[in-house]
């Protein structure tokens, strides 16, 4: 389980997150939607220890990630990047092996590639696929390495930034579906973080709202449209009207 | 205005970017001292220094050929005219030589290098840091300094000595061409006279030279890289400032080394 209590950060005068409380459980699958520029991609990345917040804590299973070790912490995540990050020098087998190519987890060469391979066929991506370079790759099939990048290891846990951004409406429906897919599958507990409802009916078991640097609303998907929140209901339904003002 | 306001104004001008300068270069001094700290921990990444001595090393042999060569035709044509005035033509050779070993030769490689390779490694590293990949390594569990910088700075540091041996040979060989062909200096009394001149202390400092050029060109351009701003422009900001900032330490670096080796 994952608990944020009291997560502050600022850059400069720009106070991005003001005190976010939020409790993810072991298992589930968390979307968490708001504007862009919000600070849905920081609250993340507080998490993983990428940034680190002015104030707060954060704890995994009960342990304060601040002091964790950090390799062992971060062996437990596995992470898709909003644009795939795929490492542009490595082939795109060795970049979803990356991970078990070095550290703790290392294997042979030939066992590494067997498992990117695997991992690639997993997300609907051909054997083929597996000795170009990511710059020869479409926007969707970098997502898709991206994501088996993230699974490659068999991570406990999952962070999926933005991961139908920039993709067709047919496109992002593939990744969803693979996402829950996944997800149930290996047992995982998930984050993800999404502008795009779409991804949050297919995905999310509960749904937390940013907006203003604070979580406005927290509940089971199915409890997302009957909300009287107006700031829920103006962001669900798109509306131009509200109190999230539009220009920001 | 007072004339004390207008000091105060003027010194606050001056002593503003001295300050600002000075903390970049500590924080420059704590980033090689970060990294030579992981040189010696492990996990080492034996395919990346593998990779960056290619890309350092021998990828720059060209253009370290094609400088070193033109410098020493050049060096040779302005000892020959600069030496007829005062009639002391026949040094060319020993002074071809002791300029490129001790001098030339070490400067201009370190300065190509700071211009091919360094911009290069800020670009990239910049651009990885841009899109994430930064990010991703580190959520892969895998440390960006021990990753990107330690195998680049190793590489800087063990082949742009190497390639001044090499700019060293070439220029003077230059300097060969344009004596012999041009300046009408026997081929075996330049050779001999090259050879007589200069000492082993010679070629050791241009080697040292060599190693902290490639020390200060390769750690620069990480260090950039992974300061590097957001978008093109963020990129663009790091190569720039990484090229010329390697530029002026490798240059002041030569001062200093040229003071403590040769003054004594």
């Amino acid at each position: 389980m994952i608990e944020l209590s009291g997560v502050t950060k600022s850059f400069g005068p720009n106070h991005v997150l003001r005190g976010i409380d939020l409790t993810l459980p072991r298992g589930q699958s968390m979307v968490v939607i708001g504007g862009s520029g919000t600070g849905k991609s920081v609250l993340l990345k507080c998490i993983l220890g990428l940034v680190r917040p002015d104030a707060g804590r954060i704890t995994l299973d009960g342990e304060d990630v601040a002091t964790a070790e950090r390799e062992a912490f971060l062996a437990r995540f596995g992470m898709l990047f909003q644009g795939g990050a795929l490492f542009d020098s490595l082939k795109v087998w060795e970049n979803v092996a990356f991970r078990l190519q070095r550290g703790p987890l290392k294997r042979s060469r030939e066992e590494a590639r067997a498992i990117a391979v695997e991992k690639l066929r997993r997300v609907g991506l051909k054997p083929e696929t597996a000795d170009l370079f990511p710059a020869e790759l479409s926007g969707g099939m970098q997502k898709r390495v991206g994501l088996a990048r993230a699974i490659a290891a068999e991570p406990e846990i999952i962070f999926f930034d933005e991961p139908t951004t920039g993709l067709d409406p047919i496109m992002s429906g593939v990744i969803n579906d693979l996402i829950r897919e996944i997800v149930v599958e290996m047992g995982a507990t998930a984050m993800t973080i999404t502008h795009d409802m779409s991804s949050v009916r297919a995905i999310a078991d509960r749904v937390a709202m940013l907006h203003d640097g604070l979580i406005r609303w927290t509940g089971p998907v199915a409890e997302m449209d009957a909300t009287p929140d107006p700031y829920v209901q103006q962001f669900i339904h798109g509306r131009a009207e509200g109190p999230i003002a539009s220009v920001r | 205005m007072t004339a004390g306001a207008l000091v105060t104004g003027l010194l606050a001008g001056i002593g503003r970017p001295v300050l600002a300068a000075l903390a970049g270069l500590g924080r420059i001094a704590l980033y090689a001292g970060q990294t030579l700290l992981h040189l010696l921990r492990p996990p080492f990444y034996l395919r990346e220094f593998l990779s960056a001595l290619l890309q350092v090393g021998w990828l720059s042999l060209p253009v370290v050929g094609l400088t070193a060569i033109f410098t020493g035709g050049a060096l040779a044509l302005q000892i020959y005219s600069g030496g007829q005035r005062f009639s002391a033509e026949a040094v060319v050779p020993q002074i071809v030589a002791i300029g490129m070993v001790r001098e030339l030769g070490p400067v201009l490689v370190g300065l190509m290098v700071a211009a091919r390779v360094t911009s290069s490694i800020a670009a990239e590293i910049a651009t990885m840091k841009v899109t994430e990949q930064i990010d991703a390594l580190v959520t892969l569990s895998t440390n960006p300094m021990k990753y990107l910088t330690v195998p680049r700075v190793l590489a800087g540091t063990l082949t742009v000595p190497l390639l001044v041996g090499v700019g060293d040979v070439i220029g003077v060989m230059g300097g060969f061409l344009v004596g012999t062909e041009q300046l009408g200096f026997n081929r075996a009394t330049y050779i001999q006279n090259t050879l007589d001149f200069l000492e082993a202390p010679d070629v050791i400092s241009s080697l040292i030279k060599g190693a902290v050029f490639g020390f200060i060109a390769t750690l620069i351009g990480c260090y950039y890289g992974m300061r590097s701003g957001r978008g093109a422009q963020g990129v663009g900001g790091a190569t720039k400032t990484a090229v010329a900032t390697a530029s002026i330490l490798i240059l002041a670096a030569n001062f200093l080394l040229t003071s403590v080796m040769f003054t004594s």
